[in-house]
């Protein structure tokens, strides 16, 4: 599904990433996980193709095709999906005018004809039960005047409505509540199929508690330092990264 | 690197051809024998001319207002040929007699003049250089009583209604431009509505300048009577030139006891090239008055072209719970400025005023809002809200707010809120990671920002505005 080797990135002319090599298969979900500044966003930015990071070396190679040689709207249609760490608000546009949009860019890209607004509101219906929403929230202008929870929830909504085949979610769980927290994790398990794949970017094993991960790596001053299962998580939460970090200092 | 803001926002002007047509045109300059000779050519009454002199004396003693925040050379006045027409060998008996080169250029600018193809119910005036040169569905519209006509028409066939409400919103004197106008001004709109008529269409002017070096000097003049209701929209191109034209329009509206009138305007004249050069000076004067109780006029604006725009469509809040609204969205890129607003005067009681202002400034456009609220001491109960929104795309442009209130009773309430925002690579690359493009991007913010101008446009301006407005922004990103 996603095969980055040795991906090197910077921002504003400074290095980021350091040689990030990954491997994730259909099916599966990584948790990124690492302290603040360690590289976990700008990966998850880089994938989706964000113009302010400069890829200077590696490749990244997405159901056999060059994902870094790919407009961000090209990967989006391909069924690249990052819910952002910090969602924009777009004043005016209505989030069914944009869902809509949206989905219909996915499947004019995929040759399928577009869907009409009645055909749209049914599928809506039923990815709405997922976020435990009313339809009132549709006519509500995408993200604005949304609370940090609602902005996250509505980027499962999205992401349930758009079915990526994989699914990057940078720091989702930041600023939720417990009950937003559960809804999150619900959205994203039940979207959770054999041929699609997660990476789940987060500083805290909470997430991890409702969304168990195959794999944890831990990233840290641009570089994995170490990979593991999901007991792996459970340390982190016992040690810090301290540890960690400190040893990939040492090496450094 | 060209980010792709930037390379979106360069689009070509698709109105800037010339039409090749035989012009009657008066020498460049003015005096009073320009003056004389434009009132001859229109074989106007006497106290026409009258006015005319009296107003072109009041300019002489004026100077031009630099209160706007908006910068170019000093003009000429002496350098602009005032009066320019197609030639025509007789006067027009039908549309069937219009010149085929005119109608051509009218069906490329999208605007046909012919009746049979009933553009949506719309009825036109087409106003070419200084002269209109046809207005459709005339008669069918005079079976309700309503007169729509050129106003040189409405000076022949109606002296009474043109003698008793010319000037009596915009005075001859009123500013530099106003005056300059009544001096020279050369044709323009007539609309009259009787009692308790509502207008059985849409009606509509389309201005264009064609011939070189002139200014449009047009005049519009909408009277509607008690109980009566009419929408009217105007829209207007010029061809692309490098030197710069001036259009000095006054627009005057009068509405009486109950009456309504909603005036949209879909401005497209020729901005200029990307480094400011030509275009068009948009300095219009253009003031409603809610003379009767419970009137109510609507201004709604959606500015996108000219190299400079001046103009403040207002409305004296006279009769007592008349209502004054204005809605506007105003785009500058590249070199263009825009110094626009609204001035909305509450003399009457439990008078309410509402201003809607989007500003769009992109490349490195200036764009100012400047606004008036004027609450007088009999002007109990008054109220007004104001809402003035900026976005601006880019690192170059500006954006600038100026709302002067000025309150003279206390039960009087105005409220105004205000908001800048940026159109950022964060909002453009969210749309894009769910799969829209650049261009899609831009315009689905951008209409977002103006969600609130729009929804009082008519239907089809509606949609014409929302394309217009993409157009304009074309590679304004950056």
């Amino acid at each position: 599904m996603l095969d980055i080797k040795n991906l090197t990135a910077t921002a504003g002319g400074t290095e980021i990433l350091r040689g990030i090599t990954l491997t994730v298969n259909a099916g599966e979900v990584h948790a990124i996980m690492g302290p603040n500044g360690s590289g976990k966003s700008t990966l998850a930015q880089v994938l989706a193709g964000h113009p302010s990071y400069e890829v200077t070396g590696g490749s990244v190679t997405y159901k056999g095709q060059d994902l870094l040689d790919m407009e961000p709207e090209a990967r989006a249609q391909a069924g690249v999906f990052l819910a952002f760490q910090y969602p924009v608000e777009i004043p005016g546009v209505t989030n069914a005018y944009f869902l809509r949009a949206a989905y219909n860019a996915k499947r004019t890209a995929q040759g399928l004809e577009e869907l009409d607004p009645m055909d749209f509101l049914d599928l809506l219906e039923e990815k709405l039960k997922l976020v435990e929403w009313g339809p009132e929230i549709m006519s509500r202008a995408v993200n604005a005047g949304f609370s940090g929870g609602e902005k996250k929830r509505n980027e499962i909504l999205q992401m349930a409505v758009l079915e990526p085949s994989l699914a990057i979610l940078d720091e989702t769980d930041s600023g939720l509540d417990i009950d937003a927290l559960k809804i999150v994790a619900n959205g994203v398990n039940a979207l959770r199929r054999p041929d699609s794949a997660t990476l789940l970017v987060t500083h805290y094993q909470r997430l991890l508690n409702h969304i168990v991960p195959d794999r944890v790596h831990v990233l840290a001053g641009g570089r994995i330092v170490r990979s593991g299962g999901k007991e792996l998580a459970l340390e982190l939460e016992e040690r810090g990264y301290e540890w960690l970090t400190d040893a990939a200092g040492a090496v450094a | 690197m060209t980010s792709p803001v930037e390379s979106y926002v360069q689009q070509d002007y698709k109105y800037g051809f010339v039409t090749d047509i035989e012009a009657d045109t008066v020498p460049r300059g003015l005096n009073e024998d320009t003056i004389r000779l434009i009132s001859a050519k229109k074989q106007e009454p006497a106290f026409l001319l009258e006015w005319r002199l009296a107003a072109y004396r009041r300019w002489l003693a004026m100077t031009e207002p630099h209160w706007p925040n908006v910068q170019y050379p000093p003009i000429d006045y002496q350098d602009i040929i005032y009066y320019s027409a197609p030639k025509q060998v007789k006067p027009l008996g039908s549309l069937d007699e219009v010149d085929p080169e005119l109608l051509a250029t009218y069906e490329k600018l999208g605007i046909s003049l012919s009746e049979q193809k009933r553009l949506s119910g719309v009825a036109v005036d087409a106003i070419f250089d200084s002269v209109s040169v046809a207005t459709t569905f005339r008669e069918k519209l005079a079976e309700s009583g309503v007169i729509f006509c050129s106003f040189s028409d409405a000076v022949k066939d109606h002296p009474e209604l043109v003698k008793k409400y010319l000037g009596s919103v915009v005075p001859a004197g009123d500013n530099f431009f106003a005056a300059l106008n009544a001096a020279v001004f050369t044709d323009g709109s007539f609309v009259y509505i009787p009692k308790g008529v509502t207008c059985p269409m849409e009606l509509s002017t389309y201005f264009r300048i064609n011939a070189a070096d002139t200014g449009q000097f047009e005049r519009t003049l909408i009277v509607a009577e008690a109980g009566a209701t009419v929408s009217y929209l105007e829209g207007c191109t010029a061809p692309k030139r490098d030197t710069n034209q001036l259009h000095a329009a006054v627009v005057e509206l009068v509405a009486l006891e109950g009456a309504t009138i909603k005036y949209s305007t879909v401005q497209n004249w020729y901005a200029g090239d990307s480094e400011g050069k030509g275009g068009i000076y948009n300095f219009v004067t253009k003031r409603g008055k809610c003379a009767g109780a419970r009137s109510r006029i609507t201004w709604t604006q959606v500015e996108t072209g000219s190299s400079i725009t001046w103009k403040y469509p207002s409305v004296i809040l006279q009769g007592d719970d008349s209502i004054g609204e204005f809605y506007s969205v105003a785009v500058v890129n590249n070199r263009q400025q825009a110094d626009t607003g609204t001035k909305m005067i509450h003399v009457g009681r439990n008078t309410k005023s509402t201003i809607i202002s989007k500003g769009i400034s992109a490349g490195r456009g200036q764009n100012s809002y400047r606004g008036l609220v004027k609450m007088l001491p009999k002007a109990v109960g008054a109220r007004n809200y104001t809402q003035c929104d900026s976005m601006l795309i880019g690192n170059a442009c500006g954006a600038h707010t100026f709302p002067y209130i000025d309150v003279q009773h206390p039960s009087a309430s105005v409220e105004h809120e205000a908001s800048t925002s940026k159109i950022g690579e964060d909002q453009i690359f969210y749309c894009k990671q769910r799969g829209l493009d650049t261009e899609d991007a831009i315009s689905m913010i951008v209409n977002g920002f103006c969600k609130d101008v729009f929804q009082n446009l008519p239907m089809e301006f509606a949609v014409e505005a929302q394309k217009l407005l993409g157009i304009s922004l074309e590679g304004s990103v950056g």
